[in-house]
């Protein structure tokens, strides 16, 4: 299971977390149009370190903001409309609500109304992790995707960490960049790409015949732990890493579903509507003859995170309970 | 700083001066008329959606966007016709965004009072009420980023919207950055009907600005002299790196909310109290009485706005309104990464 064994590559050379470090070192070297301004993130390096050093070495912009998440993305709209690049830095995903409106309502809708875009990059260290308790383990993909005018990133690799995030500061959108705090410290990779698929495209993590799990963030590492363990049965389990949630590839979910007959949608998040039931529906209305078997979703459960790991390591997801439902999947 | 200001201030006699007030009392009088217009249009059902006008507050108003210059950024409110018009917009634009024109600004996707032009300083309010006072405050962080100085940001709100955390965040934000920002606080004594008795509990809004470590001033918004003064010197004080200024004008509102609203919850007491005077009324008192103007004058002045306000209306009653079938119906500036987009 992916949570016991974080990684197979142990000679590797670089975590998730300094991944999203090593891109806004490359941002605000090569492009002076971006700055980062977020709690903390100064000379104390943020909460999780992703900007240490950062400030230091480009004074002036990576700068620690009051504890005001409405005026960090207000104050960036107003700079992005300026043509500046800005970074804003929430110090965990679930204080986004407190920024919601001008996320939503402001940035969102900027395009649109007036023609000008607003191209910010809100960045959500999102998602559960032990003893991280209700308010800060929060996966927010769902409540962004929904509306319209912005994009939703939901990295689940080292390199996308990387080069998603690059490529949300270039696109001329708001973008919603939701890292997990999970994979932070967890996963590893040798090195950086250089190369990367594009935002909007899913990418197939493991290929197979009998069913499809679409997911994405952590729960790609659980699903691929799931098709893993399925393997040892002969089981042959497609795992699809959406990449983006938002767009959302239903092209690439689709040509895997007309392989296996059978989808599992994956998500941490919250069981009401979002991702998963945003995947099912499509499929189920584009795709419905593809389907040898009614599509299945799996989620956290519909209470808020819990603090306890006793509790959370059952409230959300795992490589147990996606196995278990891709079992009544295969009928197995 | 606190800055107690009441009443009719001295008259002034330079001719600088002179040619401010009158600037000032043009744009006055053409946010009045076009108002009037648009007021009559939207009984006439020419206008759809709501209608919320600026009656009394075109002083304070038509101050603050003279008051500015081409270069500022401007957030106006609902209630700035006059400040939007002064600090360079079209009026036959303001006019589109009533009347429906899909030429105007916002194309027929937002309406009138949301109007802006962002790429020219001129930003697009959201009704969420505070939330423009940190996106001007960014506007200026970005300014100040890639080396710009002498610019000056100015945003307006009612006493309302100073309940919001939006409005507090953002100015602690810029008080903290020490922003060149000029936030106008228009306190019409109303927000939409509850009164500032069911607003804020504190003697003044303009003690706020003690808590947030910046400049307050306290003017009586009917008195146009008190707003041009303080307005231009509030400015001059951000633009000089002073920090964010914070005026607060007592005014009231001498329409209802929108134009569907009759206002029958307004106090008698203070229509006839002198808040509720007509701006309007007390410019051209003081410019008659300054030398400044004759009542031929003034009424000539009004002639011309009327005709300048009803070109921009014919205008735009005779432009294309919007067109579902040819709408760009794509939220996304990146149209690779728009839902449903064809690849």
């Amino acid at each position: 299971m992916f949570q016991k064994q974080p990684t197979t590559r142990t000679s590797a050379a670089i975590t998730y977390l300094e991944a999203i470090r090593a891109a806004q070192h490359k941002l605000l070297s090569d492009d002076p149009r971006v700055f980062i301004y977020g709690q903390d993130i100064a000379d104390f390096g943020g909460a999780f370190k992703a900007t240490k050093g950062l400030a230091n070495e480009f004074p002036g912009r990576v700068l620690d903001s009051p504890i005001s998440e409405d005026a960090q993305v207000g104050m960036a709209i107003g700079a992005a409309i300026e043509g500046m690049r800005p970074i804003i830095e929430m110090q965990f995903a679930d204080f986004s609500t407190c920024g919601f409106t001008q996320i939503v309502q402001h940035a969102a809708t900027h395009k649109w109304r007036t023609g000008v875009p607003c191209p910010i990059v809100i960045r959500l260290p999102s998602g559960g992790t032990a003893g991280a308790g209700p308010f800060h383990s929060q996966s927010m993909e769902a409540l962004y995707a929904h509306y319209p005018g912005l994009i939703v990133m939901t990295p689940a690799t080292v390199e996308d960490a990387y080069t998603m995030l690059l490529e949300a500061v270039e696109i001329d959108d708001p973008v919603i960049f939701c890292e997990h705090k999970y994979l932070y410290y967890h996963l590893k990779a040798d090195g950086l790409p250089s190369t990367a698929m594009p935002a909007g495209k899913a990418r197939v993590a493991r290929p197979g015949r009998d069913a499809t799990i679409a997911t994405y963030s952590a729960m790609v590492h659980e699903s691929l732990a799931c098709a893993t363990e399925l393997a040892s049965d002969g089981w042959e389990i497609e795992v699809i890493d959406l990449r983006t949630v938002k767009p959302l590839d239903t092209d690439t979910i689709l040509a895997s579903v007309s392989r296996t007959g059978r989808l599992l949608a994956v998500g941490e998040a919250f069981p009401w509507g979002g991702v998963t039931a945003e995947i099912i529906a499509r499929v189920a209305t584009e795709g419905f003859d593809l389907l040898d078997a009614p599509p299945m979703r799996l989620n956290a459960k519909d209470t808020p995170v819990p603090y306890h790991p006793n509790l959370w390591g059952t409230h959300r997801p795992t490589a147990t309970s996606i196995m278990a439902a891709m079992r009544k999947l295969l009928g197995a | 700083m606190l800055q107690a200001r009441a009443g009719l201030s001295t008259q002034p006699e330079a001719n600088e001066d002179k040619e401010r007030y009158l600037g000032v009392y043009r744009w006055m009088l053409l946010a009045r008329v076009l108002e009037e217009k648009l007021a009559i249009l939207y009984r006439g059902g020419k206008i759809t959606g709501g209608v919320f006008l600026g009656r009394g507050q075109e002083a304070l108003s038509a101050a603050l966007g003279s008051a500015l210059k081409k270069g500022d950024i401007f957030g106006p409110l609902i209630r700035d016709m006059a400040g939007r018009l002064a600090f360079g917009e079209d009026i036959t634009d303001a006019a589109r965004t009533y009347l429906g024109s899909r030429l105007g600004p916002m194309r027929g996707r937002d309406g009138n009072i949301h109007r802006g032009e962002p790429a020219k300083g001129y930003y697009a309010m959201i009704s969420h009420l505070g939330a423009m006072v940190a996106s001007v405050a960014g506007g200026l962080f970005a300014r100040r980023l890639k080396g710009e100085t002498g610019v000056v940001g100015a945003t307006c709100v009612g006493d309302g919207a100073t309940s919001t955390g939006s409005f507090h965040e953002g100015l602690n934000m810029a008080a903290v950055e020490k922003l060149p920002l000029v936030v106008i606080v228009a306190n019409n004594q109303y927000a939409y009907s509850t009164s500032n008795a069911r607003q804020y509990a504190c003697e003044d809004l303009v003690q706020r600005a003690l808590g947030y470590g910046i400049a307050g001033y306290k003017i009586d918004g009917t008195d146009p002299t008190a707003c041009i003064e303080t307005v231009f010197e509030a400015v001059a004080r951000a633009r000089a790196g002073d920090g964010p200024q914070m005026i607060v004008a007592d005014l009231l509102r001498l329409v209802g909310h929108g134009e569907h609203d009759d206002f029958h919850y307004m106090s008698h007491a203070l229509k006839v109290s002198p808040i509720g005077r007509d701006c309007l009324d007390v410019a051209r008192e003081q410019l008659i009485s300054a030398g400044w103007a004759t009542p031929a004058h003034l009424d000539n002045l009004r002639d011309q706005a009327s005709a300048e306000v009803e070109n921009a209306c014919s205008t735009a009653l005779r432009e294309p309104l919007p067109d579902p079938n040819q709408e760009d119906w794509c939220a996304l500036h990146t149209r690779r990464l728009a839902e449903g987009a064809e690849t």
